[in-house]
């Protein structure tokens, strides 16, 4: 089939059809609005269900099976488990061994460990990846290796889409650290105890077939509910779904770099001096090096100055955890959990609640909590001198991460990029960003260790850091700061073939992934 | 076989250098480059172009160079290309990056030297945010921190960053090697505006003479005009006996340092938390560089995990009247910089004095009081070096007495 490339309203060529399905260009921020209603799995009906509710299959085999496993259909998977995931590879282990073909693997996200997938997509099972592609998986794309065009979204944005029906997932494959026979689960117990589950509700909530795997059964019923058994076909018991270690890490350690405690020192000032610390304040900062210093900051600050934060949205470690059990901060609303505190805190702690992404982050929905966020810390592999970001792609043009949250937390009250202005040579900042995943309109600051560039937009920042003697500069200065001293790069050798698209988080397609030369 | 030259740091963990080997060849090859580069695909050209640019400069016409880069910025990899083409091939050309205008800054004797980051001479990823931490000075150490093998590849990549690197404002320094191996480090770094040198295991007064006409004849062949300040490191028990001869042999000396480790060996004993054992050695380092009127330093802490023992350490090395101490990690510097502050107390006290001051200054009074207490000249002195440190530390507005007085 011909495919047909518009500019969308940054200026970048989209195709109009990715894999046979009609996509939007991107308009602009706030700019689409959808039509028409949301997607409806088949109506179930009890009668075939057993009536002691014990939906417990021998092996995944057989649930894949009984799930009726074909070429061609949608699976998904969550990352509550990490690098320690045992389950993904088993399904498509198990469909390979079946010579099932063509596959799409839908997962929330991919970690080092799923590198096992490259062999199913080499041997035609899996046809593509819609989701998020890290390191081998991501430079196995970027060569054109994948047999259809993958889609890069946002854990937003994996939510709208299945929700508006532009995924529908044939079967959910849900690893859950405890589950009732019921198919009711957590991820707060068992030997593989990840805390939420907070990725996989629009999987059982839309998918026809949903499949537990847990290597913890308890008799029913199995509180909390992070995963309502009303929505599950089956439940398969194994012995291991994860290797504990690498599920959470024991202790999550702040950064000893002082080139990056540097970043997080700088980024605490300067929401000190723009007033953003205050009593009632609310952030988000993710479990990175810089991203946990920077909460340590804020912990002092507010210690400081006897104030308290209402809530902080996790990726949730021990240092959210002492600050809500030193009584800085009154509410941890939790969709990961890095850390086996952060674990032991979600069972304990009245205050510290396990949410999903349709709540936080979901565009599609009446309002989600990005918004209302008065600081987001992010990260980024480009800026550029739009505040334009990149999160999915490095400067050579290989594809190295997945979205994650970035496009949804890009619409808090102020977002903060802390960046080192170059990584070993390369430069951060530059004219143009290799793969546009956000639009700069929504980048409110970029930290670096050479200099603050506050977005045009803000004025009010720029306003209120006026006196600060904060090394506040144009954006343009820092990119030649960093010209200067690294060299000026080359531009990545890239070819016209659209190796992926990145959608942003109305569904629309905001630009595309090229293959490497 | 030829002759081979090697230079610079591969391998895992190793970041923003590269390790270059240059082989000669008679046979009519040309350059024959091999680069693997984690930067290729941005500055693989660039690269390429550089070393022919070199080796053009130095007339080489066949030769094979093999580079593996960890993301080397442009004045290193001068460096290490340099550093090996002078292994097979006698020289005495320098190849030299630009040099920053932002570095040609010199610093005044008296300036204060709380705090100085030590940086290995061969390890240019520690180097490039160096002055970002704010340290009153950097060290660029040719001595103990470089391997004996490395040492010549060192003094490359000192002179270039001394020229390329941008530190920030702090007093660029570097330790050379002991006299008289240090000598030869001279030529290396007083043409490329180094502020001071620190002067390591010094003992005597005829090294200081010897170094300062090893640095007086490289500054006339090199028209350097700025000062070049020295600061002897104490690390003997001769050392610390001839401290005052040594503090007063120049008038380039702006301050002595003490070093322990060397020092407790050489007494035969071993650094304790107490430090007890160096007692001595520490007050007479003291006593000789206030009657010289230079600047006290103490040692290293060499503990970079625990900030509580630095401070007790920093305020310890405070009270037996140090001016400042040597950092080994960035992390210090900021603990360092605060415990050699003033505190709140002293700073009001200061404040009051100063005003008084200012006040008999504007009435033509030879006498200082506040109320009917006399102050005496060495107080005010002392008040407005306070004074003058805590608005250095944003401990006080520049503009102090006018926001007193309103």
């Amino acid at each position: 089939m011909k495919n047909e490339f518009v500019k969308n309203a940054l200026g970048k060529s989209v195709p109009t059809e990715i894999n046979g399905q009609a996509a939007i260009p991107y308009m602009g921020v706030n700019k689409y609005e959808a039509k028409g209603n949301v997607y409806a799995p088949k109506i179930k009906c009890a009668a075939n269900y057993p009536k002691d509710g014990n939906k417990i299959l021998p092996t995944l085999k057989s649930a894949l099976l009984k799930a009726g496993l074909s070429n061609g259909m949608v699976i998904s998977t969550h990352h509550h488990l990490r690098d320690g995931d045992l389950v993904a590879n088993e399904i498509f282990k198990i469909a390979s061994d079946l010579g099932i073909k063509d596959l799409v693997w839908f997962p929330s996200a991919s970690f080092p460990c799923h590198e096992a997938i490259i062999e199913y997509l080499d041997n035609g099972t899996i046809s593509r990846i819609e989701g998020s592609m890290n390191g081998a998986l991501g430079r196995y794309c970027s060569e054109g290796k994948m047999k259809t065009t993958a889609v890069l979204r946002s854990h937003g944005g994996r939510y709208q889409a299945i929700q508006d029906g532009e995924v529908k997932i044939d079967i959910a494959v849900i690893a859950a650290p405890t589950s009732d026979p019921f198919g009711n689960a957590n991820g707060l117990y068992g030997p593989s105890a990840c805390g939420g589950l907070g990725y996989a509700l629009g999987d059982y909530q839309y998918a026809e077939n949903v499949i537990i795997v847990t290597d913890n059964i308890i008799p029913f019923p199995c509180f909390p509910m992070q995963v309502v058994g009303n929505f599950v076909d089956s439940v398969v018991v194994v012995d291991k779904i994860g290797i504990p270690e690498k599920i959470v890490s024991g202790t999550t350690n702040i950064t000893k770099s002082p080139d990056r405690l540097l970043l997080a020192q700088m980024t605490a000032q300067f929401c000190d001096e723009a007033g953003i610390i205050k009593d009632g304040f609310s952030f988000q900062a993710g479990a990175g090096g810089t991203s946990l210093a920077i909460g340590v900051y804020f912990h002092k600050l507010l210690k400081e100055k006897k104030m308290k934060a209402r809530f902080a949205v996790g990726g949730s470690t021990k240092y959210m955890v002492q600050m809500l059990e030193e009584g800085y901060l009154e509410y941890i609303l939790d969709a990961q959990t890095f850390d086996l505190e952060a674990v032991r805190s979600m069972r304990d702690n009245k205050n510290h609640f396990d949410i999903s992404i349709f709540n936080c982050y979901n565009y599609h929905s009446k309002g989600n909590y990005t918004t209302m966020m008065d600081v987001l810390i992010l990260g980024a592999t480009e800026i550029d001198t739009k505040f334009n970001g990149n999160v999915v792609t490095h400067s050579d043009g290989y594809l190295l991460h997945g979205i994650g949250g970035w496009q949804n937390c890009a619409f808090s009250k102020c977002t903060i990029i802390p960046i080192p202005l170059f990584r070993d040579r390369i430069p951060v900042i530059k004219d143009d960003v290799t793969t546009i995943c956000g639009p700069g309109e929504l980048v409110d600051v970029i930290v670096t260790e050479r200099g603050i560039a506050i977005n045009p937009l803000r004025e009010d920042l720029i306003d209120k850091m006026k006196k600060s003697k904060l090394p506040i500069k144009p954006i343009e200065q820092l990119k030649e700061e960093g010209e200067k001293i690294c060299g000026k790069p080359a531009k990545a050798n890239l070819s016209d073939e659209v190796v992926a698209v990145v959608k942003w988080v109305d569904g629309t397609v905001i630009d595309t992934v090229k293959k490497v030369l | 076989m030829n002759k081979i030259g090697t230079s610079g740091n591969t391998g895992k963990g190793v970041r923003s250098d590269c390790f270059i080997s240059i082989e000669l060849s008679s046979k009519p090859i040309g350059f024959v480059i091999e680069l693997k580069s984690k930067v290729k695909v941005l500055y693989g050209d660039s690269i390429i172009a550089l070393i022919k640019d070199m080796l053009n400069y130095y007339k080489i016409e066949n030769a094979n160079v093999s580079v593996e880069d960890s993301g080397a910025l442009p004045y290193v990899i001068m460096a290490r290309l340099e550093s090996s083409i002078k292994q097979v091939l006698d020289s005495e050309k320098e190849f030299l990056p630009d040099f920053l205008d932002q570095n040609r800054y010199s610093t005044d004797r008296d300036r204060f030297r709380f705090s100085r980051l030590y940086l290995p001479g061969n390890s240019p990823n520690l180097m490039i945010n160096a002055g970002l931490h704010k340290p009153d000075g950097i060290i660029l150490d040719l001595e103990d921190s470089v391997a004996p093998s490395k040492k010549a590849e060192a003094r490359f990549l000192v002179r270039n960053a001394l020229r390329n690197v941008d530190f920030y404002g702090c007093e660029r320094m570097v330790r050379i090697n002991q006299i008289p191996q240090g000598l030869e480090d001279i030529k290396y770094v007083v043409p490329h505006n180094v502020n001071l040198i620190l002067v390591p295991k010094c003992e005597s007064v005829d090294q200081i003479v010897e170094l300062e006409k090893e640095i007086e004849k490289v500054k006339k062949q090199s028209g350097v005009k700025n000062n070049v300040w020295l600061m002897p490191i104490i690390e003997s028990a001769l050392g610390v006996i001839n401290a005052y001869q040594i503090a007063k042999s120049s008038k380039n000396i702006v301050a002595l340092a003490i070093g322990l480790e060397d020092y407790t060996a050489d007494l035969g004993t071993k650094r304790t938390e107490e430090a007890s054992e160096s007692f001595f050695a520490r007050t007479q380092i003291v006593n000789a560089c206030r009657a010289a009127d230079i600047q006290p330093i103490d040692s290293v802490f060499s503990d970079v995990g625990d900030m509580d023992a630095l401070r007790e350490s920093v305020l310890n090395s405070k009270s037996l009247g140090f001016d400042g101490m040597g950092c080994i990690h960035p992390r210090q510097i900021s603990v360092i910089q605060e415990s050699f502050a003033p505190d709140k107390s002293d700073i009001d006290k200061a404040k009051k004095i100063v005003l008084a001051f200012n006040e008999a200054k504007a009435k033509g009074l030879g006498v200082v009081s506040i109320g009917s207490k006399m102050i005496d000249p060495p107080v005010v002195k002392r008040a407005l070096r306070a004074i003058e440190i805590a608005i250095k530390l944003d401990l006080l507005s520049e503009n102090w007495i006018k926001e007193e007085i309103v």
